[in-house]
């Protein structure tokens, strides 16, 4: 069986992040790039697949600059067998739609018989791309899966997606896109021979025009980046804690009228 | 009518739409200069539920009601809405964060070839253009985003834009929409419920009690659970909790989790990490309760209060009884 993750680079939760020179893009000085978080429960759980069956394929794919190698280069020390790079400036503007339309031209050149990605990744957290790719490729999908079970002669997968206040269980004839939802599992580390391994995996250079594709001008474009404007200086409460607590009480009520 | 900017409806799955469609009808309406309609998919439209819907301001509501619209599958959903807006041409296509709209409208943009603007906060008219604003990278910044052509499409945070006034005056056309019906690939095997806590949705909740490692462990959210059921509040947790096993995986608050923006946040023994604040800094009053006078939390906070919350937690909840049972 044949799996496509698609994963993003991204910087580093712990980073506080700056706008940049030009004002649509942040300052990519000093940032540690992982990958995405949700994305890696999405390769977890492609290699896990692969491993209950025995045999099949994960191959890891990222849009993005070459900076992006180096995700794809952890996605291969995590296990995956390959990786397809898609890297070409005229891709540096994407929104989600042009990003599922080049990760859905690679899609159509691979075959796999399912895709998984992360639910949203944390940088623009737009959470869109994996339901796009699905309509793109004109394939049954599922968001935000907790759980999931491919059936013995992988023809159908039994997801479990997360909905308020519960877990929607179907059955989704393959192919399919799922997106993953923390709690799926738990990501493996790369071992010592997986990240020397990984060294001598491929990771294949695409540009769009290899896909038969000319990237355009997004359908949605970045205006300008903001800071946040900042919250009014708080209060802290003093006094013996019983007092501090009918303080707060009464400032919640009649000052910030919140309760 | 063409030009309209549509909202499509997000319901309780019994014929009720949720109240967050004030809040996008609301803003909707303030855009559109009233040319608002709201596009209602289900199994089970109401009487009631349609008056609602224009008294919240849609001058049309569109109907499409039948058996294949539950559950909601995007391949379905999808198509048909497809048809009805190559027919009438919406201006705008807005709908609340929820778990299925935020894939739907995805898919739909998708098919329509338009752009999406997701987890929206704000709204303005450029000229004739509109500027969305979003959060990026868990709220550590905002972003204005512009689209290349209508319709403008967008989901728009709960609990953040202003919601209409009802007015039993108002009342909506109804309109019932023919369009073709796909069959669902996929199928539903069953719906396993929660365990019901009796506690509103995180992202829904007005206000919201978040315990951090300060909790100490699993057994002492109760006494969070019991300040919550006074003031009905949701409760969350820090990552640092949930990765302890604490509390499960859809409570987490933050950058990994869920991002909210309730009237009221409670946070006790959070330290505020950097993750952990973009994903609650919008909220509009913030009380942090730490015993360390050093912890970021307070940094954002309005109140605090530095002191062991396991002294704070049973006073609180105290002082809480006593001031709504008045």
């Amino acid at each position: 069986m044949k799996i496509v993750v698609a994963i993003k680079q991204v910087p580093d939760t712990a980073t506080q992040v700056k706008i940049g020179a030009d004002p649509k893009t942040i300052d990519t000085a000093g940032i540690t790039w992982i990958v995405s978080p949700y994305d890696e429960f999405a390769i977890e759980e492609a290699l896990r697949i692969k491993e209950k069956r025995g045999q099949g394929e994960v191959i890891a794919v990222s849009l993005g600059p070459d900076r992006v190698k180096e995700a794809l280069r952890s996605a291969l020390a995590m296990g995956c067998d390959r990786a397809i790079h898609l890297n070409d400036p005229g891709w540096a503007t994407a929104d989600t739609l042009g990003t599922a339309q080049a990760l859905a031209a690679v899609i159509k050149q691979e075959q796999p018989a399912l895709v998984l990605c992360g639910r949203q990744a944390i940088d623009d957290d737009m959470g869109a791309v994996g339901a796009q790719l699905a309509e793109v490729l004109d394939w049954p999908c599922a968001s935000w899966i907790m759980e999931e079970t491919v059936d013995a002669d992988a023809k159908t997968v039994r997801v479990g997606r997360q909905v308020e206040g519960g877990l929607e269980v179907f059955d989704i004839p393959l192919p399919a896109v799922l997106s993953a939802q923390k709690g799926l599992n738990e990501p493996r580390y790369p071992t010592l021979k997986g990240i020397m391994g990984a060294k001598k995996k491929e990771i294949k250079d695409v540009k769009a025009g290899d896909l038969g594709l000319t990237p355009g001008a997004p359908q949605l474009a970045v205006k300008n980046l903001e800071a946040l404007p900042a919250r009014p200086p708080g209060r802290v409460i003093q006094g013996e804690v019983k007092d501090a607590v009918k303080e707060l009480v009464r400032a919640l009520r009649e000052d910030a009228k919140a309760i | 009518m063409a030009n309209a900017y549509w909202c499509i409806v997000e319901d309780d799955r019994k014929g009720a739409p949720k109240k967050v469609m004030a809040e996008v009808l609301g803003e909707a309406g303030r855009l559109a200069g009233g040319n608002v309609e709201a596009v209602w998919l289900t199994d089970k439209t109401s009487d009631d539920g349609i008056k609602q819907l224009g008294a919240w301001g849609a001058t049309k509501v569109w109907v499409l009601e039948n058996a294949v619209f539950a559950p909601y599958t995007g391949e379905v959903w999808v198509p048909a809405f497809a048809e009805l807006v190559a027919k009438e041409s919406p201006k705008a296509i807005f709908a609340p964060v929820t778990s299925r709209m935020r894939e739907f409208v995805a898919r739909l943009a998708a098919r329509l070839g338009a752009g999406l603007s997701a987890d929206s906060v704000a709204f303005a008219m450029e000229g004739d253009a509109l500027v969305a604003t979003r959060p990026v990278y868990a709220g550590k910044l905002l972003s204005k985003m512009t689209w290349a052509k209508t319709p403008w499409i967008a989901t728009l945070r709960p609990n953040v834009f202003k919601p209409a006034e009802a007015s039993a005056a108002k009342t909506a056309q109804v309109e019932k929409a023919t369009v073709k019906l796909p069959a669902a690939r996929m199928k539903l095997v069953e719906r396993r419920e929660e365990v019901s806590t009796g506690l509103p949705e995180l992202t829904e909740a007005e206000t919201v009690i978040s315990g951090g490692r300060g909790m100490k462990g699993p057994e002492n959210y109760v006494i969070l659970e019991k300040m919550a059921a006074v003031i009905g509040a949701a409760v969350g947790a820090s990552r640092a909790a949930v990765d302890a096993g604490w509390r499960p995986h859809r409570f987490q608050i933050g950058q990994t989790g869920r991002t909210i923006s309730p009237k009221l946040y409670l946070g006790f023994g959070v330290s505020g990490a950097i993750q952990h604040l973009a994903g609650m800094r919008t909220s509009k009053v913030i009380v942090a309760v730490n015993k360390d006078p050093e912890a970021p939390i307070f940094k954002i906070a309005d109140y605090g209060i530095v002191a062991d919350l396991f002294e704070v937690v049973p006073a609180l909840t105290d002082e809480f009884k006593k001031l709504l049972e008045k």
